[in-house]
């Protein structure tokens, strides 16, 4: 099978996923309704001081969407799995490494892309300046697509269990700390008016480490729960 | 050729059979080690000019933390020769691991704790070390619900064995990120080694437990994993046979 | 179309298959050949592994011992390779119910080596569903699902199709399109591996009957 045709099964899986995603759109509020209500719930929590709030808004805000993007993954193979899909892509003439990238980036593109686009309300709600709602946009936006990575390769060694769901977070969490803490700082050192290139970099070579691993993994892990 | 030696080695009832004698040859040595360790460090050894008499507990904790990381690696090591020669020893031997190495890393941050009581004022502090620690022993509990979870032995093997290796790949940039996040966040904290060399009378006793530590781990995987490989293969006639003659 | 313009040497060949699940041995030592134009029927009751020994000759799962080959060669070391040989129908149905028939086939389609004298369209008109290309796959009924499942063998190049009970659901119209494609695929030299609890009408000087009760 040529590289071309892989590219094809590629696009071809991806524009399934996002279609499947359209036909249940009324689905795609459930992680940013998750990711408002939590961050919500800290002001509530930890009282409503202004600098307090300043203190550990961005903390929050990513521990929100680390948590939003961990709960929506829980569902990136399932439907496929129950319905016989996942079988299917084993058994597809193209490599399983491709066809696991194209469904994590639907899903990156339909769950953790939203996630960036409310982040200056959440900003606001925990009264962030403007410059921090910037960087954590940018934190953001190389981070997710790790923890969408990193989290479904536990996603494939659960996806055969009946109640994967806590033990997918057991899995998961331990590996997201070194995401957590470099994007987290960012924000904070950026918020210090100091320069950022080096979490920025960090936080970019996470991804790509992500992005050429990861799959592997992944494609491993659904062999075996599949098996 | 190499698969072909692996499969001996790796049949069960040989390693059954060679274990079983093996096993009184490493614990005896770690048995005479661990006395000579603990006599050396709890008594040969002078006190620290800084910490008194309370640094003692290294003996114990810097030995069960390098242990935490081996028996980790070792763990993934086993996983990966299991994903590819699918050979069952390897795999008991990766799920035996597991549970000492949690134990391990659970010693290692209760030690740590009870070492920083005396040095911080304070049970606990998000130390680099053990911050790292605390991570690293989330990493094993991980390994052990995904087994427990798993009903098939066998799939149970092969999906911890990924997790492993993943986590193996994991634990060098979680270990850097967290003393990257602590000296942000921490300034400089009392360093457990400050002396700029150790005295020899702290070291040997060091390096005592920490052979001693490896031996104990060898003949406890060793037990545990034969518990193991009886379980499993409990309708093979070897093991009918085994307990037929006891 | 015939398969043996590609490969002339089509084998597919078990030797000394061993499956054990739940500390039970469900079979050992089974050997068995199949060539162009060939079927493996496999029976036996109910649990008895036919449908571990199916994904097992998919490469899904590891047998515990023993190995299948492919022309000669380990299917675990060719990959994606014998996966372009192969189509699988299992218990599932593989579809997507949100999805219209005509995007099933196109993605199944996209997954294998495509056929290029069978489009999604005439591969829905083989199985009778014309008329419902656009309608999704969930308002279609149970047999209608099957037979749309079983369209997606016709959409890709795969010489060997591994059945699990594809008659399930079906009624006896459904029953006898699919044994027509079967008969033609046989024909064309392809290959079959199969179960079923119907009595399959196939020539049987070519059919190899495996039983796992016995």
């Amino acid at each position: 099978m040529n590289s071309a045709s892989s590219s094809t099964a590629f696009l071809l899986l991806l524009r399934r996923d996002l279609v499947l995603a359209f036909r249940r759109r009324a689905e795609l509020m459930n992680p940013l309704l998750f990711f408002v209500l939590v961050t919500a719930l800290f002001p509530l929590g930890i009282g409503t001081s202004p600098e307090l709030l300043k203190a550990v808004g961005q903390g929050v805000i990513w521990v929100a969407a680390l948590l939003a993007s961990l709960l929506s993954l829980e569902s990136v193979f399932r439907s496929d799995f129950e319905d016989g899909s996942l079988e299917q892509f084993l058994l597809s003439a193209h490599p399983v490494t491709i066809l696991v990238l194209a469904k994590v980036l639907a899903h990156w593109l339909v769950t953790g892309l939203p996630l960036l686009i409310i982040v200056p309300l959440l900003g606001v709600l925990l009264d962030l300046p403007g410059d921090s709602i910037k960087v954590l946009m940018l934190t953001l936006a190389l981070g997710t697509p790790v923890l969408s990575l990193i989290g479904a390769i536990g996603v494939a060694l659960t996806v055969g269990l009946r109640r994967g769901g806590m033990i997918l977070s057991l899995l998961v969490l331990p590996l997201y700390v070194p995401v957590l803490i470099f994007a987290a700082n960012a924000v904070e050192t950026a918020a210090a008016g100091l320069p950022i290139t080096a979490h920025l970099s960090m936080l970019g070579g996470l991804l790509v480490l992500a992005l050429s691993l990861s799959p592997l993994a992944t494609a491993a892990a659904l062999r075996v729960s599949l098996s | 050729m190499i698969s072909r030696f692996f499969h001996q080695l790796g049949s069960p009832r040989y390693f059954y059979r060679f274990s079983g004698r093996l096993i009184p040859w490493l614990a005896v040595p770690c048995a005479v080690l661990m006395l000579a360790g603990l006599y050396q460090g709890l008594v040969v050894a002078p006190p620290d000019y800084q910490q008194g008499e309370s640094y003692r507990i290294m003996f114990v904790h810097v030995p069960s933390a390098w242990m935490s990381l081996f028996i980790y690696i070792v763990m993934a090591a086993a996983g990966a020769i299991a994903l590819i020669w699918h050979m069952k020893l390897a795999e008991v031997i990766a799920i035996s691991s597991a549970h000492i190495g949690a134990s391990f890393t659970f010693l290692a941050l209760i030690t740590g704790s009870i070492w920083g009581k005396p040095m911080w004022g304070t049970w606990w502090v998000w130390d680099a070390r053990l911050t790292s620690e605390l991570i690293l022993l989330f990493l094993y509990l991980g390994v052990i619900a995904l087994h427990n979870a798993i009903d098939d032995k066998r799939t149970a093997a092969r999906a911890t064995a990924i997790l492993s290796i993943v986590g193996v790949v994991n634990i060098p940039i979680i270990h850097y990120s967290v003393e990257w996040w602590n000296t942000l966040h921490q300034g400089p904290t009392v360093t457990k080694f400050d002396a700029p060399s150790i005295d020899i009378r702290m070291l040997i006793p060091l390096l005592l437990m920490a052979v001693a530590f490896k031996l104990y781990y060898a003949v406890v995987v060793l037990m545990r994993a034969r518990c193991e490989l009886l379980e499993r293969e409990r309708n093979t006639q070897w093991v009918t046979e085994l307990v037929e003659s006891k | 179309m015939s398969y043996e313009n590609t490969d002339n040497l089509m084998t597919l060949e078990g030797q000394g298959l061993e499956c054990i699940r739940d500390d039970r041995v469900l079979f050992s030592g089974l050997d068995f050949v199949i060539e162009a134009g060939q079927t493996l029927l496999l029976e036996g009751r109910n649990g008895s592994g036919k449908t571990s020994l199916l994904r097992i000759l998919c490469g899904i799962r590891l047998p515990e011992d023993g190995a299948v080959t492919w022309c000669g060669e380990d299917i675990f070391s060719l990959g994606p390779v014998y996966h372009e040989h192969i189509a699988y129908v299992g218990h599932r149905d593989g579809l997507k119910l949100d999805l219209t028939p005509m995007e099933n086939l196109a993605m199944a389609r996209g997954l294998g080596c495509p056929n290029p004298d069978a489009s999604p369209e005439d591969a829905l008109q083989r199985v009778d569903l014309v008329g419902f290309e656009d309608i999704p796959t969930h308002n279609l009924s149970a047999g209608q699902q099957r037979r749309l499942a079983l369209a997606r063998l016709l959409v890709t190049r795969a010489q060997l199709w591994i059945l699990d009970e594809p008659f399930t659901s079906l009624d006896v119209h459904g029953i006898e399109l699919a044994e027509e494609l079967f008969h033609e695929h046989l024909f064309l030299g392809g290959m079959l591996a199969m179960t079923s609890h119907h009595a399959v009408k196939l020539d049987s000087a070519r059919v190899q009957r495996i039983n796992l009760s016995a």
